[in-house]
């Protein structure tokens, strides 16, 4: 124990015993997170004080000096409770830094790039709730006639999630052909997981594909939230319905595909269930405002549709988003 | 953030009640619930639903994970009550289609013929 410790410990309860004011105790107060801070053990600083009272009150009685090594062995078990502490916390500053680093090669990892085909223009955000990314978005592109975006999320957070969703770009990157029909699609990755999933983990994951010669748009899901479909010439929504189970619950599943023609005006929004899901202290946001909010930005590109939609509900919820955020938007230009 | 569940069990048949919210604060506490249920061939269960005010995607996780449990063994899970809210989770997700499902307003009737 440093001996300016000692010092400075004596000095204070000499003042206090002396005049027990307010201030002395303060100075006592603010010592303990000195010692705090340099680890000093509850039982070394019964020592002291024991030290320090021998010192200045060497007559009292022997039964005062024996309480005081009964009251330093209580003590040393909260010591050590204390360095446990300690090395929790540092264990935790660990972990952060881990997955500060996971998140990282997540990012990386996971890389998709936007296609550029002619007449599609394409909007992206994908916002994770935690460091790491639940929804998984991959595009699949000749980035001349097809233009395809694989939507998905995986149920169960964090890491694991993270790590499913590896298997998932590892499935799609083996699928080279950017004109394979949307059930095929889902019909080879859900093989994979099925295979390879725990019980209670599930993807759900939405595939479309755009056409330019032809205009039209394929889907299929696997239980995943419906697309939407804005029409221009109507200026209406309607829902993309397909049947289709989660992929990862049983083996063979054959999913509906359908296809919807886009006129010029016409987009298509893709989403998770961040987007749909998405609470305020006053319960659920009604489907209807998101879909006048999408609405009224018909007219923008499709990147600051996304991003504005996102800006929004991202402020209705006090900016603490409670699940991963994704929104894609292929619009038809020309 | 709540969840209660009471598990009744009598040989090869189980009801459970589950009220309040699923989601990934207290999905595992419902995992932990379920796991206590005795696995054999044959089992009935029935998890009626109608107090669950709301169910994220880690909750049907538990759910669909317990089913298959349950199927593994030739048994049988019913589930009741469902919200609009819910059964929707259930259509959109197909699992509506593979599992035996009961919205709410089913159940009254349900409970007017026993």
């Amino acid at each position: 124990m440093p001996q300016e410790i000692e010092r400075q410990y004596k000095e204070i309860l000499k003042q206090y015993v002396l005049q027990q004011t307010e201030q002395n105790l303060y100075a006592g107060q603010n010592f303990s997170r000195q010692l705090i801070r340099k680890n000093i053990a509850p039982d070394e600083v019964i020592s002291i004080h024991k030290a320090t009272l021998e010192e200045m009150f060497p007559e009292l009685p022997m039964n005062v000096w024996n309480s005081f090594d009964l009251l330093i062995e209580m003590m040393i078990r909260y010591g050590l409770a204390h360095a446990e502490h300690q090395s929790l916390i540092q264990k935790q500053e660990e972990l952060k830094v881990e997955m500060d680093l996971a998140a990282k090669v997540q990012k990386t990892l996971l890389k998709t790039t936007i296609p550029v085909v002619e007449g599609l223009d394409i909007g992206l955000i994908s916002v994770p709730a935690r460091k790491m990314n639940g929804d998984y978005i991959y595009f699949l592109s000749d980035n001349a006639s097809n233009a395809g975006v694989a939507v998905a999320d995986v149920i169960g957070k964090g890491i694991p999630a993270a790590l499913c969703m590896s298997m998932i770009k590892y499935g799609m990157d083996s699928l080279h052909d950017a004109a394979t029909d949307p059930k095929e699609i889902l019909d080879v990755i859900n093989r994979i997981v099925e295979k390879s999933v725990n019980d209670d983990m599930f993807i759900s994951m939405f595939y479309g594909s755009y056409n330019v010669e032809s205009s039209n748009f394929a889907y299929a899901t696997a239980g995943h939230e419906p697309a939407l479909f804005y029409n221009a010439k109507k200026d209406e929504f309607s829902e993309l319905h397909a049947k289709g189970l989660l992929l990862g619950v049983v083996a063979n599943v054959s999913y509906e595909q359908h296809v919807v023609k886009m006129e010029t005006g016409d987009f298509i929004v893709m989403m998770t269930d961040g987007v749909t899901e998405c609470r305020t202290e006053e319960g659920f946001v009604d489907p209807e405002f998101i879909l006048s909010l999408i609405q009224s930005l018909r007219d923008e590109p499709a990147q600051t549709m996304v991003d504005t939609v996102f800006k929004e509900l991202e402020q209705m919820q006090d900016f603490a988003l409670r699940d991963d955020f994704t929104l894609v938007i292929f619009k038809k230009t020309s | 953030m709540n969840i209660q569940v009471v598990l009744k069990e009598e040989e090869s048949f189980v009801i459970g009640y589950i009220s309040g919210e699923i989601d990934a604060f207290t999905a595992p506490m419902l995992r932990e619930k379920l796991a206590t249920v005795q696995q054999k061939e044959k089992l009935q269960v029935e998890l009626n639903m109608s107090e669950v005010s709301y169910m994220d995607s880690t909750g049907l996780g538990v759910i669909v994970a317990f089913f298959k449990n349950v199927n593994a063994n030739n048994g049988h899970v019913k589930l009741t009550g469902l919200s609009p809210r819910l059964k929707r989770l259930f259509d959109i997700t197909g699992l509506g289609e593979i599992m035996d499902i009961e919205t709410d307003d089913k159940v009254g009737t349900n409970h007017e013929t026993i």
